[in-house]
């Protein structure tokens, strides 16, 4: 006798759901890209923390510009790095509210660079996902600030020469140093595991944004296979053995934690 | 009475912004117009009215601290000189494309470049032709003493909220710096969260299982959508410009000859009108107080009344070329100017007046 799949799905059994807050709509994202699952611990994390209502979203330019898409809360659409910007004003003219910003490492750590550390060191009390895959997705895989040395992109041809193209920027270590930021961490979705410690930390980030301390910044080391031109298992390898080389795993800062 | 007080005209942006329920400030300093950040923190509204005050780092993030501020419904705004406002250019044009309301204040310096730091009108096509990327428009309100410098911010807002559109006080050094008896209006609160809700239902206050998200965007990859929105967008700017023309005229009704100036160069013409007069000529003057929408029907009017008319602008000629758009060839139009800081004195412009018409 075979079990329908009426039965498969009666309550007791579902082990797993896509949080009430990713909406149905078909992302655009490559099979194989970190930000579908960061997309999902963001929106799980407010769904657990049952903040819908007084959560405010800034999405960047890059292949994340439609997160507002998928997160089923305000959202405002930035300039290319102004993120920070315009979560700093909301953030201080609604100061009740939860204000993250969403941003690669283009918007962040290249054209954005003054509004990130600016915010760092006024202490906004922001939260920052900061999804580093060393290279620019949206635009076709061109050389972005944190790309590695010797890394092959679009502007890059024959691999990232330091004499040419200088040295990557290992952004959340710089901020890291700066009076006004509380938290400072990096992680990964590549793995069950990872993803769960990715999930705990956006959820420290949000919950620290209310305490007055300053700002919560949690880079995702992510893969982008389609700018990559790998598989997305290969490029799961490649990250681990190449980009947490320069971009380790792991808190920098926590100014309630650390000793 | 409504009590007066002497003050700069940037002192009275900053004032005015205090008193008429403004949220919020964000700015960078730069010369001819710091006195504006400069009052605001001294007079420490956020202890009073609960305005926020900050000093970006730049007026790039200024004006997207604006945008951010702008995308829930709050009142806020900026205000910077022609070197910084060509910086912010590009957040405008992005508030325009995402229909949100503000208030830039621009105290027009000389350019290009860096420029001086004495007053110029020579912004004119930089603002009221857009000033950024795409095809949009800024509301664009001239004032012409420290009372007008007080009195637009509200006004400004008004128009800004009304059309969710940005609005730009085009002012220059001379209003910034000028001091003139201000009359100070009724304080009005700033809007409770409530109101906000009631008149900026689309603004990002966090969604409620009752609605849908609301999205602060000016992105659309389909041509199809964007081309209507740009068309909703020439929807908007021609209600502006039935609606919201400002203008005022002096001594124009018997006038043979007409003078066109914005901003301060309207006070000098009201001299020159004045002086013209008192030796038998009849010279009047229109000042533009809208300059866009810009007063093209009552320039055309009087095309047909005057024997010519003069545009006279602290620039090498910009305003000029509406003026001769909206007269349409039916009488001439001359032009004076002075550049780089200077300024032209009442005689100066006779002179050239008279020059330009043959009476020298």
């Amino acid at each position: 006798m075979s079990i329908s799949i009426e039965e498969i799905k009666k309550p007791e059994n579902i082990v797993y759901r896509k949080p009430a807050l990713l909406t149905d709509n078909v992302m655009h994202y490559c099979p194989g890209c970190s930000h579908g699952t960061v997309h999902k611990l963001v929106a799980e994390v407010i769904e657990e923390m049952g903040i819908q209502d007084k959560t405010i979203g800034v999405c960047p330019v890059g292949c994340s510009v439609f997160a507002y898409n998928y997160i089923d809360i305000d959202w405002q659409e930035a300039a290319h790095g102004r993120a920070p910007a315009l979560a700093t004003a909301t953030k201080r003219l609604c100061p009740d509210k939860y204000v993250f910003t969403y941003q690669g490492d283009g918007d962040l750590a290249s054209i954005g660079t003054a509004e990130i550390i600016h915010a760092c060191g006024r202490g906004e009390n922001i939260v920052v996902i900061f999804i580093n895959n060393g290279i620019y997705g949206m635009t076709g895989g061109q050389m972005a600030p944190t790309t590695l040395i010797g890394m092959k992109t679009a502007t890059t041809p024959y691999g990232r020469d330091p004499k040419l193209n200088g040295f990557p920027l290992v952004i959340a270590d710089m901020l890291a140093h700066l009076d006004g930021t509380a938290y400072i961490t990096r992680q990964s979705v590549h793995t069950a595991p990872a993803a769960r410690k990715a999930k705990s930390a956006i959820r420290k980030a949000f919950e620290y944004s209310q305490k007055g301390i300053g700002l919560s910044f949690v880079e995702i080391v992510s893969t982008c296979n389609s700018g990559w031109k790998m598989s997305p298992v290969d490029a799961n390898k490649w990250m681990v053995e190449h980009m947490f080389a320069k971009y380790p795993i792991g808190d920098i800062k926590d100014v309630l934690n650390d000793k | 009475m409504a009590e007066k007080i002497l003050m700069k005209g940037n002192e009275a942006i900053a004032i005015s912004a205090i008193r008429n329920g403004v949220d919020g400030y964000f700015g960078y300093p730069i010369t001819p117009q710091s006195e504006v950040m400069e009052t605001l923190m001294k007079e420490k509204p956020w202890e009073t009215t609960g305005m926020v005050v900050l000093q970006a780092e730049s007026e790039t993030s200024s004006i997207n601290m604006v945008y951010g501020g702008a995308s829930c419904g709050k009142k806020v705004m900026t205000s910077s000189s022609s070197p910084g406002v060509s910086l912010m250019c590009e957040g405008i044009s992005y508030m325009a494309g995402a229909e949100l309301p503000c208030v830039v204040v621009d105290v027009m310096r000389g350019g290009p470049g860096l420029g001086t730091i004495q007053p110029s009108q020579s912004d004119y096509n930089q603002i009221v032709k857009g000033g950024g990327h795409g095809d949009y428009h800024n509301i664009v309100i001239a004032p012409a003493s420290a009372q007008d410098m007080y009195d637009f911010v509200d006004w400004g807002f008004e128009l800004a909220f009304k059309y969710r559109n940005p609005v730009v006080v085009l002012a220059d050094g001379i209003i910034g710096q000028m001091m003139e008896k201000v009359e100070m209006h009724p304080m009005k609160p700033r809007r409770t969260d409530k109101e906000i809700l009631e008149t900026a239902p689309w603004a990002t206050t966090g969604k409620p299982s009752t609605r849908e998200r609301n999205i602060i965007t000016s992105l659309s990859l389909d041509a199809d959508i964007q081309e209507r929105f740009n068309r909703k967008l020439k929807d908007k700017y021609r209600i502006i410009e039935e609606t919201e023309v400002k203008y005022s005229e002096y001594m124009t009704e018997d006038a043979e000859y007409l003078f066109v100036a914005f901003g301060c160069s309207s006070r000098i013409c009201e001299a020159v009108v004045d002086e013209l007069r008192a030796d038998g000529i009849k010279a009047g003057l229109l000042r533009p107080i809208t300059l866009y929408p810009f007063p093209k029907d009552e320039i055309a009017r009087l095309g047909r009344q005057v024997k010519s008319m003069m545009s006279v602008e602290l620039n090498l000629g910009q305003m000029v070329e509406d003026v001769r758009l909206a007269v349409n060839g039916t009488c001439p139009v001359y032009f004076y100017g002075r550049q780089g800081g200077n300024i032209y004195t009442p005689e100066e412009i006779v002179a050239e007046f008279r020059k330009a018409n043959g009476m020298a």
